[in-house]
This record gives structure tokens, sequence and C-alpha cells, in this order.
């Protein structure tokens, strides 16, 4: 497994070894991205790009990762390529489309979710989301339920005064967060049970 | 001969072959036997919408296998599957496209109320872009809620006048909260 | 008397050549969709045309997002089946399989035999419930509508096993993470056995009518054609791949669930067009067929959930109602989530659009930090814009039903 890393690190340096549960994952860093997917293309025969995404660490810096999924057919084999985006705020990385055109989509959904930029990618644009859509949907500050903008086409919204509105939410997603107690963690508790932080509201009040 | 709906007034030995009923009466009739569809399938409700069209829940008994695609000559739009932001606008301009008279099945709980897809995407319900007629729950409903939801339909038909707004503009204004 | 004139017509074919040179067309812009009748969903299609012949594909997705992978990370890992039902909703166990066989490798979890015996056959029979819509509609795109009619009463009667099962028709979020939800119930076995004895009859029958129809084959004979570089290049999997020569079936490449020990065979196509595609499919019924019946055959006994995985697996309601640890494991479970140890995963697993693969990143407790869902028909539709320019119009309907794709997890 992580003899293929090791193979690759006198080539490329700066090339670690990443913890994974199953595949061998590198760590590179962004300038040697392009050559060594070109090296695991043509030498270690990864005949298929698999998956193309991105992971937004939130406090921690770098706060942007791509990570790329390389199969080879002929070896049944997977590797984990995870490239740190340099830029926190306007992150971006090059693109492998040249290399495998199945990146093309995968890239433009990337950015669509995430804001990084691929230098190099023919037609950046977004996919998921109509073009002039502000946010970018899975960063972490992006709520949940949504920001309040205005639907994508502007007759049909005069027509029916409609807004893309933040969906309503209730109080869930109901699942706790651990290590806090459960009238703080569970939303529904904060709602309804009395407990020494929240006392029931007196009867003579009215 | 009285029926249910003490619409037909008929009795042989006065009429004869003739049968003295309400104009509204027979129009709702005829729209009501022949509703055609015109199928908004968006998402796995579209599976179970192409289930009842299919041989085991026919669809054809009450008339409404007729499921064309063309808005122009469909009288119903059946809005089965999640209604996204980015859809929304597309469901507006089709239902503008329909003739009147015309209705809206909401089928499934996405397109009633948004679903389980409580997110930035999802619009919460499709009546916040067009007005609807009957809500189908389930997700997906099973064909006979979806036939159900039909024959209700079918009973609204039934008491609504039927030269309503004839060469009036309607404005429709929904306020939501 | 008459006046004859004389008029020089002059022959028509060499008028026909001479408008040729001049006529100086533009291309037409053309938009199919959202919503149209062939395009299986909501996908959108700019397209160019000169004449007849198309000459620019576009496809616009995200018609159906609806924010999974953000609904993921609010989700514990059991919350989130109900989700994967929907992604390729016309055979929804087998995600929930997929997506378990994912969870559990995040966990180092290996289920118990009679538990993965119940995952195959549940995979092979939504393996079956979705080529059958693939090719009923398929037929149905190309102008016949006998084959849907038969393929959906097949799939009905698929839906009443599923329905015994799991208890729905066919979003059934069957699969937990450590097992399954419910045992198979008491004469079950035998209902399948039954169902596949009466189904290869109809098959044949069904396929009587478009394997060597002349009009079938007409429309989708040289149509589409994906070369296998093409194929590898841009992603595609699944029957797609196998039907332009590409050997790679994740159940026989990298088996799971124990597919090693049941003996079936790949069919692999040799032109890749859109009459490969459907021969592929149908072969890939009768295969799937053959594995039914042997897991039937050699269902094994035993648990039907990972007994040992107390913090991920709720325990059994009986002892949970008596016992202090498992009301507060269960408790645990079903508030926080399954405890996963941190790290991150990829499992790919072969589904019949093709192979769906999730991306899990875990930094501990019951919420994954992000997970990433490879969408078999995301990959599959990037090809368009390559193949469609150069068929006419109406080869469109063929060529998107050939490639048997689903919106719903195309876009998620």
């Amino acid at each position: 497994m992580s003899d293929i890393v090791e193979s690759l690190q006198p080539r490329f340096e700066g090339l670690e070894p990443r913890p994974s549960a199953d595949h061998p994952s590198v760590q590179c860093p962004v300038k040697f991205l392009l050559p060594l997917i070109e090296c695991l293309r043509d030498e270690f025969d990864y005949s298929m790009l698999m998956d193309v995404t991105a992971v937004d660490w939130d406090k921690e810096s770098p706060r942007f990762s791509t990570v790329y999924h390389l199969f080879s057919i002929a070896n049944c084999r997977y590797i984990r390529v995870v490239t740190n985006c340099e830029d926190d705020e306007n992150p971006s990385v090059p693109s492998i489309s040249a290399l495998f055109p199945a990146a093309d989509w995968h890239e433009r959904e990337t950015f669509d979710m995430f804001g990084i930029r691929f230098e190099g990618h023919p037609d950046l644009r977004r996919i998921l989301m109509w073009d002039e859509y502000p946010y970018h949907p899975l960063r972490k500050e992006f709520p949940l339920a949504g920001i309040e903008t205005e639907l994508p086409d502007a007759e049909v919204a005069e027509e029916t005064d409609a807004k893309m509105l933040a969906a309503p939410m209730m109080g869930g997603p109901f699942v706790s967060k651990g290590g806090e107690p459960m009238s703080k963690s569970e939303p529904r508790a904060a709602d309804e049970s009395w407990t020494e932080w929240k006392k029931k509201p007196s009867l003579e009040k009215e | 001969m009285e029926t249910e709906t003490s619409q037909v007034g008929y009795n042989s030995k006065v009429e004869g072959d003739v049968i003295v009923t309400r104009v509204d009466a027979v129009i709702n009739w005829v729209r009501k036997n022949s509703v055609w569809p015109m199928p908004m399938g968006l998402a796995c409700c579209a599976i179970e919408l192409m289930g009842v069209a299919a041989s085991r829940f026919d669809i054809s008994r009450f008339g409404m296998e007729v499921m064309r695609f063309s808005p122009r000559q469909s009288d119903c739009m059946i809005v089965a599957g999640t209604v996204t932001y980015k859809m929304a606008p597309v469901v507006r301009r089709i239902y503008d496209q329909m003739a009147d008279p015309k209705w809206v099945v909401a089928m499934g709980a996405c397109a009633s109320t948004g679903g389980m897809y409580r997110s930035y995407a999802t619009m919460q319900g499709v009546d916040r872009i067009i007005p609807v007629d009957v809500y189908v729950s389930g997700c997906p409903p099973r064909p006979e809620a979806l036939l159900d939801a039909m024959m209700k339909l079918q009973s609204k038909i039934e008491k609504e006048p039927s030269f309503k707004n004839l060469g009036k503009e309607t404005v429709e204004r929904r306020t939501w909260a | 008397m008459a006046e004859t004139k004389e008029i020089s017509i002059g022959d028509v074919g060499a008028r026909a050549n001479t408008y040729q040179d001049e006529l100086q067309g533009e291309d037409m812009a053309i938009n199919v969709g959202p919503s149209h009748p062939t395009t299986h969903g909501v996908l959108r299609l700019l397209m160019h045309l000169d004449g007849d012949v198309i000459t620019k594909c576009d496809p616009i997705l995200g018609y159906l997002h609806r924010g999974d992978e953000k609904i993921a990370e609010n989700m514990t890992y059991n919350q989130f089946v109900p989700y994967t039902d929907r992604l390729d909703y016309i055979a929804p166990l087998a995600n929930n399989v997929t997506y378990a066989l994912a969870v559990e490798k995040l966990a180092g979890l290996e289920v118990p035999p009679r538990c993965a015996a119940i995952r195959v056959l549940v995979t092979e029979m939504a393996r079956l419930s979705s080529h059958l819509l693939g090719i009923g509609v398929y037929g149905m795109d190309a102008g016949a509508w006998t084959p849907f009619m038969y393929t959906f009463t097949e799939r009905e009667k698929l839906y009443s096993l599923f329905e015994e099962l799991t208890g729905a028709r066919f979003t059934t979020s069957y699969t937990r993470i450590g097992g399954v939800s419910r045992d198979v119930p008491d004469g079950w076995l035998k209902k399948v056995t039954d169902f596949c004895d009466q189904f290869l009859p109809i098959l044949e029958e069904t396929q009587k009518l478009l394997t060597r129809n002349r009009i079938f084959m007409d429309r989708t004979e040289g149509i589409g054609v994906i070369t296998k570089k093409d194929a590898l290049a841009y992603g595609i999997t699944g029957p797609n791949l196998r039907a332009a020569g590409v050997d790679l079936d994740l159940r026989k490449d990298r088996p799971y669930l124990g597919y090693e020990q049941y003996d079936f065979d790949v069919p692999i196509g040799t032109t890749g067009d859109c009459y490969d595609r459907y021969l592929v499919r149908l072969e890939e019924m009768r295969q799937s067929v053959r594995i039914i019946r042997q897991v039937i055959k050699s269902f094994p006994d035993g648990a039907w959930y990972a007994e040992d995985a107390k913090k991920i697996f709720a325990p059994r309601k009986g002892k949970v109602m008596t016992s202090m640890e498992e009301l507060i494991q269960n408790f645990m479970i079903v508030t926080e989530g399954p405890r996963m140890p941190a790290g991150e995963v990829y499992f790919e697993a072969e589904n019949p659009k093709g192979i769906l693969g999730f991306f899990l990143v875990s930094k501990g407790g019951g919420v994954p930090y992000r997970m990433k869902i490879r969408a078999p028909s995301f990959c599959n539709l990037s090809i368009l814009s390559k193949i469609v320019p150069g068929h006419y119009l109406s080869d469109i309907t063929v060529l998107l039903g050939s490639l048997d794709f689903v919106m719903g997890e195309c876009d998620r």
C-alpha cells in the first residue's frame, strides 16, 4: 500500500503519506499536483479519475483541501491525493481537466459548492446552482437553511412575489451534539423542558 | 331520476329521450371525467406517477391516461417531486402556459411542503409559486393515494362554477408566512 | 387554337445542388427541457443545430439539487439513510447498501454472513428493478409502449416483495449501520424464488419486442458510440462502460459482501453504441437472476446485524426496556448517532447505474464532517457534450435513454 507513496516521495519533494482508513493517500503540495497526477496516470496506470471534491476545514489553516480519487483498472486499486489550497480567502488550485476530461464537471461542482477556482479550467462556471447565485453552499459558515436571495428568473419573481427564502428549521436539525448536558444539546429540550436554567413561567402571570 | 347531486332531472314519462340538467353539471361532468394531466415529474414521485399510469393502478379508468407533456393541451399539472429554487421559475412558466380551467395537484411531501429537504436549495412547497388544489401526502404517495387525490379533484371540479372568471384577468397574489 | 409555350424547368436535382451552395443558414439554438418527456428527469440541453444536425450540446444540471451533502453534515449516520434512497430513486435498496458499507468501512466493521447475503439479494433485486425501468422507458422513448407496460408489471411484483421485506414499495431505507432494519420474513425467500421462475420467460417475451425489432435497431445501432478511450477519460462506469468494451465490474474486481462466492458473468459490449448498452442491460438482468438463485440456495443462518458493535447498532428493544446499559446505548445512538472513529474513507460499489462512491470524512462522533457522493449519473452525463454533436435531433431521445441516468443522484 504505502510502497507507491514511498516510490513517489523522492521524485516530488514535500509529498507526505496521509492517514487513511482504506486506500493509500498522499498529501501533495500545490506545485506538484499536475506532475504527480500525470505520473500516476502514465507510469502507475491509474487510468480513471473517479472523483474530485474538496473539504472545508473551517477554523484551521489551510482552510480548503481538494481531494482526488484515482482508480487503476489493471491493478484494481485506488489512491487518494489531497492538496491544500494556498489562499484561505480566494482558494485556487490548478485544474487537471487537461489530463482527465472527467475532472471538468467535478471541478465545476467544487467551484460551485466551495468557491475554489481551478486555474486552466476551460469553462469554470456553476453547475448545480444557477450562475448568479451569490454564495458557496458547502462552506461551513453557510447555514443549512440558506440565505434569502432572489429567484433566478426576474420575471417570475415579479409575477409571484416569491423569493428564495431560508427554510424553516423548527429547532432542528434533530441531532444532539455530544459533551453538553442534554437540556442544552437537545434542540427540543431547549423549547419545552423546565430546567434550572429555564424556569417554568408562573401561573399567576397573565 | 334523481342522482346524488340532483343535477339531472329525468322522468321518462315526461321527457322521453331527453335529459334536462344544468349547464354547469354537464360541463363539469365532462371536465372531471377527462382530466388530462401534465406530469411535472421531477423526482422519485415521478416513478410512482408512472406506476399509476401503468397497468396495475390504471389511471386510464378515470380518463386520465393522456399524459400530454405539452402544457397547452393539459388540464391538471401534477407536480411530482422536489421543486428546487432553480426549477421553480420553470414550473411557474409552464403553469402560466396552461389553458384555463387548470388545476394543480401537489404530489408528495416535497411538492406540498418541501418534504424532508429542509435546505437552502429546496422550495418549501410548490404552493409558494403556483396555487395548489389538492395536496397528496406520502414520500412517495402510494399510487392508490394519488388516485384518491384525483378523485378528490374530480369532486372539487364537480362543484365549481364552470364559467368563472370568463373574460376577466385574475391577478393572483400570494402571501405566506 | 391553343398556344403552346415552352417553359424550362431544368433538372430538379441540379437545382437542389445549386441551392445547397447558396443557402446560408445560421445555427439554431434549441433548448430541450428541463421539463421534457425524454429527458428522464430534469435535465436541460442547450443545443446548436445546423439544419437537423446538432453541432454543440451543453447539458445544464442542477434542477434537482436539494443540498444532500450539506444535509449530511447535520444528520447522524442512520438519519441519512432515507436521503440515500432518493439518490438513485429507481433502485433505492442498492444505494442503502452502498452507504451502509461505506460507513461500516469507516468503523472497520464486518457484517455477519446472513446480513451480507440479505444485502446482496436486495441489491440484485434492485438491479433488476432498475434495468427493467431502463429498458421499458427506453422502448417508450423509441416509440414502443408495450415493453413499458410489461416491465412495469414485473416491477410491481418486485415492489410487492420489497414492501413485504422493508415496509415500503420503493423508498425503503432498509439498511442501518451495522446491519439491516429487520430480518427476512418467513416465506419471503420462497416468494422471491417464485418471482425469478416466472420472470425469465416474461423477460424473453419483452425483449422479443425490441431486440430484433427493425425500427428499434435502426434507431439505436451506430448511435451514440462511446469509445473505450472516451469512456475511461470521462469517468463513465457501469453498463455504459462495459458496453464500450472495458471489463470493469466492482463485484468481480473488488468484491464486497461476499460476491466472490457467487458464480455470474459480466456482459461486455463491442461497439459501444446505444444498441450495445441495451443488450448489456438485458444480459445483466439474466445474470442478476442467477445471483439471486444462488444467494437463496446458500442463504446462511445467524445474526442479521453486527451483534458485537454495541456503540453502532442499536440493541434489541427487549433488552433496551429492561437493561440499563442497553438503554444508554440506544439513547446515545439515536440522539447523537453511532459513534464513528475519526478518519477518511472512500468506498465504491457497483450500482445498477454505475459506480456509486461515498467519500466520508469523520472527526469522531455521530455526524459526518463531510460527505461526498460520487454519483454515477453525474459522470455518465459529462460525456454528452462529446458524443451528441454530429447526431440528429431525433437521436437525442434514444441517446439519453441508453445512458440510463437519474437526475436525483446526478444533482443530489
